[in-house]
């Protein structure tokens, strides 16, 4: 086929794999800008999960904020964020920061519940025990619950990298780079060869979508418990 | 900052982008809702096929909606169809996990009171096992829907005859008009919460028969 065929050259061009536009500078900024918004988001969402899964308070605040936020389009979320920041940073405001605050916004709500049901899900008698050897509260979250709900929260964490390596696609409609941005240019050049872009450009995206996928699969894996391995670990509770 | 005036000037552009936009999701849902129920009948029926059904909707939706638009002119150009096709491909992983998952909550001890009745296997599907499932099958019309609605803002790249309200946010953003890209943005948002409200609320009217606590 002809289209593949440019696709593959279109690869195999050693000017797409140098300079500010080259693969090798999209891919970083891809994964760079997914790693810190994957980060930002645990670090907000992960201590509320934990928090309100061990005290079982705010139950349904959690999951009525998490199902509210799942609905907001990423879309929509970049283009209302993108003229505050470039307010705030005419350079570079409007570039990065929109894409990653939506980017927060998609991966807080599976981290979250998912930290909360793994917590929750945890057996009364093993919580009880712990208390009844004279273990503080906080010991029983870091000693007894976070341990065996690390299953369910890498589950969430793994369902939100996904989402977030695949989603922040959109950033390059609206001024971010990163490998969406081959799709959005090869659109625009489309009938005068930049089809092959389009596909090249899917490829890549599609590749670090898989490794990152393959990446959890593995971290899953090792943090789990060696004595809760043999149970099958159940899908992402919150897809 | 915001121009109310040229806001004023466009309702029936609004009006027109948000019925576009509900045509485009509602579209994709009810076809996403025919074509998962034959693959959860399946999947259910022959339990060799339900790990590779699963499995194929899942790869779909790791697939990024603005990758699957694009390459997709390719096959079937700026069409309708090149539309339409991810939408359907994404309610796919909601809707047949969550039917699946509605037929598998159904006791056996009321599927074999059905057979006992001498129900045949479609009289057992209308009349037992769709019903029971309706809780879990509206969940996943909700979720479809948001999801689908959050999709449709997406299609606007492929040009100005698609993108529900997305429109609005894409000329906006090219021509650096602020008013217009909060006209396509806000309404998205708004947009989203209405259905999501809406169907949580219609999700509890018609499962009111359900017991307390069952889920």
């Amino acid at each position: 086929m002809d289209l593949l065929a440019r696709t593959f050259a279109w690869l195999a061009d050693s000017a797409h794999w140098a300079g500010p536009n080259g693969i090798p500078a999209r891919l970083l900024e891809h994964a760079g800008l997914s790693a810190v918004s994957l980060l930002i988001a645990i670090a907000i969402a992960l201590p509320v999960g934990l928090w309100i899964g061990h005290t079982g308070r705010l139950t349904w605040l959690a999951t009525g904020t998490a199902t509210l936020w799942r609905a907001l389009p990423s879309l929509a979320v970049i283009a209302i964020v993108l003229p505050i920041t470039a307010a705030l940073d005419p350079q570079a405001g409007f570039k990065v920061y929109p894409t990653v605050v939506a980017m927060v916004v998609l991966a807080g709500p599976p981290i979250l519940v998912n930290a909360q049901a793994g917590v929750t899900g945890v057996e009364r008698d093993m919580v009880e025990a712990g208390r009844g050897q004279g273990m503080s509260e906080w010991q029983i979250l870091t000693r007894i619950e976070l341990p065996l709900a690390v299953p369910v929260i890498v589950a969430g964490i793994r369902s939100a990298a996904i989402q977030i390596v695949a989603t922040a696609t959109l950033g390059a409609i609206l001024g971010f780079g990163g490998l969406g941005r081959y799709l959005v240019e090869g659109f625009a050049t489309f009938s005068l060869g930049g089809d092959a872009e389009v596909v090249a450009g899917a490829i890549l995206v599609a590749g670090l979508v898989i490794a990152v996928e393959a990446a959890f699969a593995v971290a899953q894996h090792l943090l789990t418990p060696r004595g809760l391995r043999r149970e099958r670990s159940e899908r992402p509770v919150a897809a | 900052m915001i121009d109310f005036g040229w806001m004023a000037s466009h309702l029936d552009d609004l009006a027109f982008r948000t019925f576009q936009h509900v045509e485009l999701t509602a579209i994709a849902v009810s076809v996403g809702l025919v074509i998962s129920f034959g693959l959860a009948v399946l999947a259910v029926r022959r339990r060799a096929t339900y790990g590779p059904i699963l499995a194929a909707t899942d790869i779909l939706y790791t697939i990024p909606s603005l990758a699957l638009f694009v390459v997709l002119v390719t096959v079937t150009g700026i069409s309708l169809f090149t539309v339409e096709i991810p939408l359907v491909l994404y309610t796919l992983v909601i809707f047949v996990r969550n039917i699946a998952a509605g037929f598998d909550s159904i006791p056996t001890d009321v599927l074999e009171a059905a057979n006992g009745l001498g129900y045949t296997r479609s009289q057992r599907l209308w009349r037992v096992e769709v019903p029971l499932a309706v809780p879990l099958i509206l969940a996943g019309v909700r979720l479809a829907t948001v999801s689908t609605i959050a999709l449709v803002t997406v299609t606007s790249i492929l040009g100005d005859s698609f993108g529900g309200l997305g429109f609005f946010i894409l000329e906006g953003y090219r021509r650096s008009f602020l008013t217009e890209l909060y006209f396509g943005a806000i309404p998205s948002v708004a947009l989203a919460l209405l259905a999501d409200f809406a169907l949580a609320r219609l999700q509890r009217r018609l499962t009111r028969w359900q017991t307390v606590g069952a889920t």
